[in-house]
Order: C-alpha cells, then sequence, then structure tokens
C-alpha cells in the first residue's frame, strides 16, 4: 500500500521529468516554453507539499505570471528560425554529451558521499500551525529593512537604465501639436499679393 | 516579536543621497533642454549635502546599525567622501564633452548618483547580502551608463561584454559566498570571522569558497587574469563614462577587498595572501608590458590600471594594518591621477573629436603649454617618480610588503614599474619633442581648466607633503579594523 504523499510526489515528479524533456524535445520554440510553464508548476506543487508556500506562490506569480509571459512574448515577435538553431547538432554532440556525462559523473559522486546521507533522513517535525509566509514578512520589513530597499532601488536603477537606452523620440513621426494649430494665424497659411487687374488693357 | 526602529543617523549620507537624487529625477522631468544645466547644479548640490552629512556626522568610532548589516567607521567615512569628491571632480570634467555628444542628459546624472550610492553602501556594507546588493547597483548603473551613447556599436559592444562578465563574477562571487555560509551559518561578517576563528567550520569547504570569492573580487577589480573587460570598457565608453570607471568603482572595491577578506575572512590570511600574490604579480606583468603596444590612450590608461590594481593588491597581501593603509593611501592616490589623466583627455576633445589616440598628444606644449604641463606632473606621478604622490604611494605599499618579509616580491614590483615608467615617458616625449600634428586650438571652459589645475597641483603637494594623508589612512585603518 503507498500512502498519498508520496502518490501525489510522484506524480508530480513524472509531470516534472516530462516536462522538462518536453522543453529541450519541443520543436516548436512556443511549445517549449508552454512545457516550461507546466514545469513550473508542478515545481511550485513539489515545493507546497514540503509547506514552503511562498516560494510556491512566488514561483506561480514570479516566473509563470511574469518571466514566462514575456519570454513567450519574444518568442512569438521574433522570427527565429528553427532550421538554424538546428545546424551543426551533430558536429556539437560528442562535446554536449561529454560534458553531460562529466556532470552525471559529479552528481553522483556528491549524492553518494558521506555528506550528503544526512539529507536522507527525516526531515525534522514541522512545528505546527506556523506561516512561513507571515515569517518572512515579518523579517522581510524589520530585520531585512536595509537589503529590501536597496533591492527597490535597483530595480528603480532598471526603470530608469532601461527608459534612457530605448526611448527614442522620432523625428519622422507625424503627431499633432493642438495648441500650435489653435494658435495658427491666417497670415501663416496664405499669403495676400496685390496685383493689378488685367481686364482692361 | 518585537523590533527596535534602527539608529539612522550613521545612514544619513546614503539616506539624503538616496531622496536628493529621487529628486533630481523628477526634477528634471520640467527641466527644458535649454535648462539643463540645473540638472548638472542640482547634482553637485546633492553631492555637497552628501559630503556635509559625511563630515558633519563623523563619530570616529566604529558604529553598527540595521541589526549590524550596515558599519559606519573612520574608513568607511572617508573613503565616502574620496568617492563623493571623486564624482562630483568628473561630473566637472565632463560636463563639456556630454554637451558636445548629447549626453548631457538627466539620466546620466541621475546613473551617476545611483551608482555613487551603491559604491556607499559597498564601503558600508558588513553583511554579505548588502554587499552583494551594492555590488550590482553599482555594477547596473555603470552597465547602463557605459552603453548610454547608444548609437555608437562599440559603446554597445563594451557594455555588452561588461554585463556579461560581470554577471558571470557575481554568479562566481555568489557561489564563493554560499559556501561561506554553508561552512560558518551565517552572512554577518563579525559572525563569520568568530566562526572561522572558534574552529567550527570546516576549512575545506572555506578555502573552497574562498576560491571563488577571491576570483569574483578580482573580476569586479580588473586584475590579471579576470582583467579582459577593462581594455573594451576603458576604449568603448564615453570618456566621461571612463573617466568614472576608474576612478570611484576602484574605491569601492578596495573596500570590498577590505571588508570581505580582512574584516570577516581576516584569519585565513595565510590562505588568500598566497592567492593575492599570483594574481598582483601577473597583473603588474601583463598591465605594464601590453600598455606599450597600444597606441590608443585610453586603452593604454586601461593596462596602466591593471598594473596599478596589482600594486594596490600588494599592500593588501601584506596582512597588516600598515599594509591596509598604504594600501588605501594607494587607492586615494591612484583615483586623484585617473581622474586628471582623463580629465585632460576630455579637456583636448571637441565636437566631433575625441583626443584618445596617443599622436594627438604630439608637441602639446607647442599647442598650449599649461594643459602639457598638467599631464606631465600626472605622468610623473603615475610612473612614481619622486616629489609626486606616485611615489609615496608605490614607497608606502613596498614597505608593507617589505615588512611582512617577501624581499623578491619587492624586486618584482619595481621591475615592473621600470618597465610602466616607459610608457608613460613616452606621453611626455610625445607631448615635449614632437610636432604638432593637429593646430586646433584648445578651448574649455575655466571651471574645467581651473579643477585640473587643482587636481594636478594636489598631485604635486601630497607628493611633497605626503604625511597628513598617510596619517589620515593610517588612522581610518587602526581605528576601524582593531574590532
Amino acid at each position: 500500500m503507498i500512502d498519498f504523499p508520496i502518490l501525489i510526489f510522484s506524480a508530480f515528479a513524472l509531470v516534472l521529468l516530462a516536462a522538462g524533456v518536453g522543453v529541450i524535445t519541443a520543436r516548436n520554440p512556443v511549445h517549449a516554453a508552454l512545457f516550461l510553464v507546466l514545469a513550473f508548476f508542478t515545481g511550485s506543487g513539489l515545493w507546497l507539499m514540503l509547506e514552503a508556500e511562498f516560494l510556491a506562490i512566488a514561483l506561480v506569480l514570479v516566473y509563470v505570471g511574469a518571466v514566462m509571459v514575456l519570454f513567450l512574448f519574444v518568442v512569438m515577435m521574433l522570427n527565429i528560425d528553427l532550421d538554424r538553431l538546428r545546424e551543426g547538432f551533430w558536429k556539437h554532440l560528442p562535446l554536449g554529451a561529454g560534458v553531460a556525462l562529466l556532470m552525471v559523473a559529479e552528481m553522483l559522486l556528491v549524492v553518494t558521499s558521506k555528506q550528503f546521507s544526512t539529507l536522507g533522513s527525516s526531515l525534522p517535525p514541522s512545528p505546527g500551525n506556523i506561516s512561513n509566509t507571515r515569517e518572512l514578512g515579518l523579517v522581510l520589513y524589520t530585520d531585512y529593512v536595509y537589503p529590501f530597499e536597496l533591492a527597490a532601488v535597483i530595480l528603480l536603477v532598471a526603470i530608469v537604465a532601461a527608459i534612457a537606452l530605448t526611448l527614442r523620440r522620432r523625428k519622422d513621426s507625424k503627431h499633432l501639436d493642438p495648441a500650435w494649430q489653435v494658435r495658427v494665424r491666417a497670415s501663416d497659411r496664405i499669403r495676400i499679393v496685390s496685383m493689378r487687374s488685367e481686364k482692361d488693357q | 516579536m518585537t523590533f527596535a526602529t534602527p539608529n539612522l543617523v550613521p545612514v544619513y549620507p546614503e539616506i539624503f543621497l538616496l531622496v536628493a537624487l529621487s529628486a533630481i529625477l523628477i526634477a528634471d522631468l520640467f527641466v527644458s533642454e535649454t535648462h539643463r544645466f540645473l540638472t548638472y547644479a542640482y547634482t553637485q548640490l546633492a553631492l555637497v549635502g552628501t559630503a556635509g552629512f559625511l563630515v558633519l556626522g563623523a563619530t570616529g568610532v566604529p558604529l553598527t546599525t540595521f541589526g549590524g548589516m550596515f558599519v559606519d567607521d573612520p574608513m568607511a567615512r572617508t573613503l565616502k567622501l574620496v568617492a563623493v569628491l571623486a564624482v562630483a571632480l568628473m561630473l566637472a570634467y565632463s560636463r563639456s564633452y556630454n554637451q558636445q555628444r548629447g549626453l548631457f542628459r538627466g539620466e546620466f546624472h541621475v546613473l551617476i548618483l545611483f551608482a555613487l550610492l551603491g559604491i556607499m553602501v559597498m564601503v558600508s556594507a558588513n553583511h554579505f547580502l548588502v554587499l552583494y546588493l551594492g555590488l550590482e547597483l553599482l555594477s547596473l548603473s555603470m552597465c547602463a551608463l557605459i552603453a548610454l551613447q547608444r548609437d555608437s556599436a562599440q559603446s554597445t559592444e563594451a557594455a555588452m561584454k561588461y554585463f556579461v562578465l560581470a554577471a558571470l563574477a557575481s554568479g562566481l562571487l555568489l557561489y564563493g559566498l554560499s559556501m561561506l555560509y554553508g561552512a560558518t551559518g551565517s552572512l554577518q561578517m563579525a559572525l563569520v570571522s568568530n566562526s572561522i576563528l572558534s574552529g567550527s567550520a570546516d576549512p575545506a569547504i572555506l578555502v573552497f569558497g574562498l576560491v571563488f570569492v577571491v576570483a569574483g573580487l578580482a573580476f569586479k577589480l580588473g586584475v590579471v587574469p579576470f582583467h579582459m573587460w577593462v581594455p573594451d570598457v576603458y576604449e568603448g565608453a564615453p570618456t566621461a563614462v571612463t573617466l568614472f570607471v576608474s576612478t570611484a568603482p576602484k574605491i569601492a572595491a578596495f573596500a570590498f577587498f577590505m571588508r570581505l577578506l580582512v574584516g570577516a575572512l581576516g584569519s585565513l590570511v595565510s590562505d588568500w595572501q598566497s592567492m593575492l600574490v599570483i594574481v598582483s604579480v601577473l597583473s603588474m606583468l601583463v598591465g605594464n608590458v601590453t600598455a606599450i603596444a597600444q597606441t590608443n590612450i585610453k586603452r593604454m590608461l586601461a593596462y596602466s590600471t591593471i598594473s596599478h590594481m596589482g600594486f594596490l593588491l600588494l599592500g593588501i597581501l601584506s596582512g597588516s594594518l600598515g599594509g591596509y593603509a598604504a594600501a588605501m593611501f594607494y587607492v586615494v592616490a591612484y583615483v586623484l591621477m585617473s581622474l586628471g589623466a582623463f580629465g585632460v583627455i576630455l579637456l583636448l576633445g571637441r565636437e566631433g573629436f575625441e583626443a584618445d589616440q596617443l599622436d594627438d598628444f604630439k608637441g602639446l606644449n607647442k599647442r598650449n603649454p599649461w594643459v602639457a604641463f598638467m599631464m606631465l606632473l600626472i605622468m610623473i606621478s603615475m610612473a612614481g617618480v619622486p616629489v609626486s604622490v606616485g611615489f609615496f604611494a608605490k614607497l608606502s605599499v613596498l614597505s608593507a610588503v617589505l615588512d611582512a618579509g617577501m624581499t623578491w616580491l619587492v624586486v618584482v614590483a619595481v621591475l615592473m614599474s621600470l618597465i610602466g615608467a616607459f610608457y608613460y615617458l613616452r606621453v611626455i616625449k610625445l607631448m615635449y619633442m614632437d610636432e604638432p600634428e593637429d593646430t586646433t586650438p584648445i578651448v574649455a571652459e575655466a571651471d574645467h581648466r581651473i579643477l585640473i589645475g587643482l587636481n594636478a597641483l594636489a598631485i604635486l603637494v601630497l607628493g611633497i607633503l605626503p604625511q597628513p594623508l598617510i596619517d589620515l589612512c593610517l588612522a581610518s585603518i587602526t581605528q576601524s579594523m582593531r574590532g
């Protein structure tokens, strides 16, 4: 008999793995981005199971809600040439496979080492009725108010920099200035020339 | 849960600067293009106000606030004051340059102030998180400043290189810091130091983290083998921004080394000393030798910066209070010299012409003897000739290394600065012995000419009477690093 949490964990983990494989194998970049959204959702589900509800919500709000939507926008707006991306796959395969094997070997070394074995033991029991969102909020605006404000200043720099680097007043735009239109006088538009009548001659 | 409101008095300079720059950001929207001078004046006023808070609020004893995240000590006050002064001079030197190139905009001034705020945060950081946030504040502002001349492909390329490499360096640094956190269980510098002293931290993890921290720091300081971004950024950025990049951030980098290596990891001195020896010797070698081959003076000064930063590290790696004070003296002297050198380049430039080639200095003495003499003073100081501040900076750093018992290192450093003297003297030779190729009269604003004069004079006066500044550095370091 498998207990219920393990069942849920397995379901989430399997979907996460499948979505991860989908991200790198999907031929269409939009599909790949959508698979990534699925991976984020299932990842946040796993975090919920660890009672890290704040992280789970932040992952959905920030990554799915903001980052991935922007990403999709970019992918849809840029006309990415898929054939060029796939070029040289076989040429780079040996190097890529070598790096992948190295990483697998390193991970195996870390996971099977003595220091890592403590993680296999059971987690300390949760003290019960504690909301970690509330606890985070309490320290974020008190003990960590200084770094918090600094992070806000960094975001302000990002706004200023983004505007300074991208905003251009187009010289060729045909916009009209109503104030200037209203102030127009007859002398700006027509010139009255006095001419002698030619009929009598 | 109880929470005491932190003591805000030590943070007044930073708070004032942030409020002032936000006000400038809004006020600039209402300033018309013809009155842009007002933004410049507000910026200088904000700097004067910050300097006022720094001087009047000085207590002479180390204070911490925000639960120990922020430290205010004499070293921090002195370094912040030098940074504010450097930024004020830099803005004065670059005013007409910016006006001629469409860079005289509100964003330029605001981003410079943001970067200064980042520097001040780093100088006073006593917590890994704050240190990192200050660093990012500085890096992002600098990146935007480098790219500000957005129609220039060279500037954009330089900004891109800087952005990618700075991100990489931040990654290395954060990885190292996370190792230190894992080993000691704290992000607070004092607690990290205590934990290492008590021997409860795993030395293998500590040294592993230290390697990454030193690599990240070396990247930020721009020393070999992490120097690749320096020449490209110096050459590609608008000269006004190059002037900024080469001055105030070096102060932050020095404070960064002091807080992190000396403050938090002081007991690992034998480990980081040997790493810094390698980095320092390589910087002096690569910087000085490569500078000889340059024809662009901004690139030449970039390699000269690399070698100067190698010299600066000599003071830190000697591991004594005298060595740290010598390094602090060196960084102040370097900022003065670099301000002067780029100030002269800005002065010689005019609309549609950058005086960034060595050949542009040919026969400068015949065109304008006063400017040529200023450049002469700056160059002999960079080369380390006696009666200039650069000589005493090198002397005090070398005597600290000698006290630490590393005679071979002193010999290497002296040989390297002899090699370096060649390309500084070449500039003097071009100015005084060659015929001018370009006879356009040199026009400059009066304030620019007067400030360059004062700047070069300061180099000379501090070269004759260096004792007050040396004493100030020594007092700041001893009062700050005692605990």
